[in-house]
């Protein structure tokens, strides 16, 4: 008797839960964890473009290849990123580089290597890719300038002049 | 539907009130119905509070969340810890410095958050080692310890890590007196009247940096410091130290430092003692003391000896210190939210009596003295006292506050907590702990502006509360929500070590105070650090082989070592090259008389190796970091001494490869 009426507390504080109304939280709760929020929802995402902050219109990339960026983003890839992916098409734990930019628009690599949890969870071709590769793109706290140096870099590892 | 809920509420209300009705009221079962939804944090919800209590002779201090009482991580401090490599990698060896060399454990008893005007300001958590006196510092933005410095003419660090309002100084005073360091140690112990001397420190704290430094030392007579409390607010300036022992005996304390009918609390006017300083009357004393600093840059400690320290004497010096009697062996030693009350809980008094800071101030200037201690002036019980709580319990021990007007001051041998009006001192409220409760905690107790929601008890004996372990029972701490008029046991939660005293801060205060979450790898100044793969290398030093080692999900670079010798040392220098929040790395390799090493992102940590034989000896990353975590290894060739096998190493090419030459 005394046990299930303990259960039926728990059910009700449990059922207060599950209505996912953040106000009817238990008392000495004040806050969401992190990944509770809702996000934009997947029939937002543009596949082309990626989910983060750049766009076509934020993003100017010249026909000819600016050298100074470029090696800048070979030094910044070489911490970073070439632990685990090549610059040729050869897979190491990720995908090779050779031809990325021309797989990929501009902003949807921009996109993806500030911004990889949310776009490893929505694109169709990150989740083809996850499946062959088994790890998840970490993040590695790029700033906008050195993203923005390795795609040059990556132009360049693609011919561009 | 949201009807359906308020039934579904009143239903499990009604229950509760049913339950609590034809409730019998034993010890064991004197919580009420709700306490369930009071200290329940649903998964994936945060607590309110973090509560950072002290790990006792584990050395280590715990973080645990309120009102949910669940631990999310034990500091190393004091004590090695192979799990994360603290004591035994070496950039940590040096934190745990001393002057008697390295010492792998200690007794942390008190946690110290530090403040800004009063009041918690999240920035750091200080703790004592009680048995080879030492301070330590707790970066609160990394959760590491961040410096340790010792601490000279001190016996036993119990009297600290207690600070004034503004963290300007955090003290030490000995507990156990001792001849000075600076004076001759070989002395008959029967001389102790004559020959030991208590010492109190008061260490300076940077405002930014928070480095500490032994700004000065109290000479005083010998007696036993035990805990202290900084004056706030108007008696800001001042501090107040309980003693005990002051029969000053040697031997047989239990009955021979228990003679007298009052001790002493003893007043300390800091701001006094600076003047003096600043006059030049402080004496330079040659001592030996440790003094340890951790850089997050090179991630490694510096251990640095020091040779100096500045003291004051107190029985020369007469305005610094001014002896309080306090009934009987006073233990706590407790400042009320205003500064105007401080109460002396003596461990076999029948009352709690408690002084007023104005009559104090008065009876100084009055001179209304009684005779003096070791020449220190020796105010009159009566010109100093407040008033006294009556027949309050059995064994006062601690007292905390809720900034309502109300103390809480645990008892031990009754084993409870009683509630008292600090106007009228009349008790108001008393509930039983289980059992022998020392410290008690509430969030902000001992600054200007308490959070009076919750009180942890924390105790010394728990025989039946859980189930049984063998000989060695788990301690426990025990959750009261304060916020009715009584007290209410809502949680009875297992602790690490042996809790003593706790603290307690909003947890906003902590989150939000720029938390790292990892160690930006451009930042990077270990000498020894490879940043990025091609910088992974095998560099031989003699004997001494050098390996700069990356990981990385999955894999490390090298992973395949050969040329090692017998007779040779190799170190290990592994660096986590993720940028990516709650992605650490470990390290393990067979036969390693150490431990492991656990490397946050963007870190370089050292292991160092000596192989004991010829052979292939495995290593691997121990923390599970990735779906490919049981392909995170690699191979190290050990060949005989003298042997010719060169010194080779390389990651990712097969037999049939060129192997990478060695450098």
């Amino acid at each position: 008797m005394f046990k299930f009426k303990i259960l039926t507390a728990l059910l009700a504080s449990a059922f207060i839960f599950a209505c996912g109304n953040k106000q009817t939280s238990a008392p000495g709760t004040t806050e969401n964890a992190p990944g509770t929020t809702t996000e934009a929802s997947t029939s937002d995402y543009d596949p082309k473009r990626g989910e983060g902050k750049f766009n076509e219109s934020n993003l100017t990339i010249d026909a000819a290849l600016n050298v100074p960026m470029a090696d800048a983003g070979e030094k910044a890839a070489g911490v970073k990123c070439t632990s685990c992916h090549k610059v040729t098409d050869e897979r190491l734990v990720g995908p090779g580089w050779k031809g990325v930019t021309q797989r990929r628009a501009a902003s949807w690599i921009m996109n993806f290597i500030t911004n990889p949890e949310p776009m490893i969870d929505k694109d169709p071709e990150l989740q083809a890719q996850l499946e062959l590769c088994l790890v998840r793109m970490p993040n590695q706290s790029l700033n906008e300038e050195e993203a923005r140096n390795i795609l040059e870099y990556m132009r360049k590892n693609d011919g561009v002049k | 539907m949201k009807t359906k809920v308020l039934i579904f509420v009143m239903l499990a209300m009604a229950a509760f009130v049913f339950m609590t009705s034809c409730r019998p009221k034993n010890a064991g079962t004197s919580v009420k119905g709700d306490s369930a939804v009071k200290s329940f944090v649903a998964p994936g919800q945060y607590d309110e509070y973090y509560n950072f209590v002290s790990g006792g002779f584990s050395g280590q201090m715990s973080v645990y969340g309120l009102p949910s009482g669940r631990l999310f991580r034990v500091i190393p401090v004091f004590s090695v810890d192979p799990e994360k490599g603290w004591g035994y990698s070496e950039e940590t060896k040096p934190m745990l410095n001393t002057s008697h060399g390295f010492v792998p454990w200690d007794d942390l008893h008190h946690v110290e958050l530090s403040q800004t005007n009063g009041e918690i300001n999240g920035k750091w958590a200080f703790g004592n080692a009680n048995n080879t006196p030492r301070l330590a510092r707790i970066d609160l933005k990394s959760f590491k310890t961040a410096e340790i410095i010792e601490l000279p003419n001190s016996g036993g660090n119990h009297s600290s890590p207690f600070g004034t309002e503004n963290s300007e100084y955090i003290v030490a005073g000995t507990r156990f007196s001792v001849p000075s360091d600076y004076a001759n140690g070989d002395v008959p112990i029967s001389t102790y009247k004559e020959n030991f001397k208590g010492h109190i420190s008061f260490v300076s704290v940077d405002k930014e940096s928070g480095k500490m430094d032994i700004a000065f030392q109290l000479k005083t007579p010998g007696v036993n410091f035990d805990l202290a409390r900084c004056g706030r607010d108007k008696s800001h300036g001042w501090f107040f130290f309980s003693c005990y022992n002051t029969e000053q005996a040697n031997t047989l304390l239990e009955v021979n430092a228990s003679q007298k009918d009052k001790d002493f609390i003893m007043a300390v006017n800091w701001k006094k003692a600076e003047e003096y300083l600043k006059a030049g009357k402080g004496v330079k004393q040659k001592v030996k003391y440790a003094h340890n600093v951790w850089d997050e840059q090179t991630h490694t400690g510096t251990s640095t000896i020091k040779n100096e320290v500045t003291v004051l004497d107190v029985a020369t010096l007469k305005d610094i210190c001014y002896m309080i009697p306090c009934p009987k062996s006073p233990h706590g030693c407790d400042v009320d939210p205003t500064g105007e009350y401080i109460v002396g809980s003596g461990k076999l008094a029948a009352v709690i009596p408690v002084f007023s800071f104005d009559k104090l101030q008065k009876a100084i200037a009055n001179k209304a003295y009684d005779g003096e201690y070791g020449g220190i002036p020796v105010i009159k019980y009566e010109e100093a006292l407040y008033g006294e709580v009556k027949k309050p319990g059995l064994g006062p021990l601690h007292t905390e506050f809720d900034g309502k007007g109300f103390a809480y001051t645990s008892f031990f041998v009754s084993s409870e907590v009683v509630k008292w009006n600090i106007k009228d001192l009349a008790v108001v409220d008393r509930v039983p702990t289980f059992y022998s409760v020392g410290h008690l905690c509430i969030p902000g107790g001992n600054t200007r502006k308490p959070s009076p929601k919750y009180l942890i008890a924390y105790n010394k004996i728990t025989k039946d509360r859980y189930l049984p372990t063998g000989p060695e029972l788990t301690q426990s701490a025990q959750l009261f929500d304060i916020s009715g008029e009584k007290m209410q046991m809502i949680l009875d939660f297992p602790t690490i070590g042996e809790p003593h005293y706790a603290q307690a801060a909003p947890a906003e205060l902590i989150r939000n105070n720029g938390q790292l979450k990892i160690y930006p790898i451009g930042e990077n100044k270990h000498p020894r650090v490879a940043k990025g793969e091609s910088e992974s290398k095998v560099v031989r030093e003699g004997n001494k082989v050098h390996v700069y080692m990356t990981a990385v999900r999955s894999h490390f670079s090298p992973d395949n070592i050969e040329g090692v010798r017998m007779g040779d040392e190799v170190y290990f220098h592994v660096t986590n090259l993720e940028q990516d929040w709650d992605v650490p790395h470990g390290f393990g390799v067979k036969g390693a008389n150490n431990a492991e090493l656990l490397i946050m992102p963007g870190e370089t940590t050292t292991l160092k190796w000596v192989p004991d034989r010829v052979g292939i000896f495995p290593m691997y990353c121990t923390d599970f970091c990735s779906a490919l975590h049981q392909e995170m290894q690699g191979y190290v060739r050990v060949s005989p001494a003298g042997s010719k096998t060169p010194l080779t190493f390389h990651v990712g090419k097969q037999a049939s490869s060129e192997e990478k030459p060695a450098q």
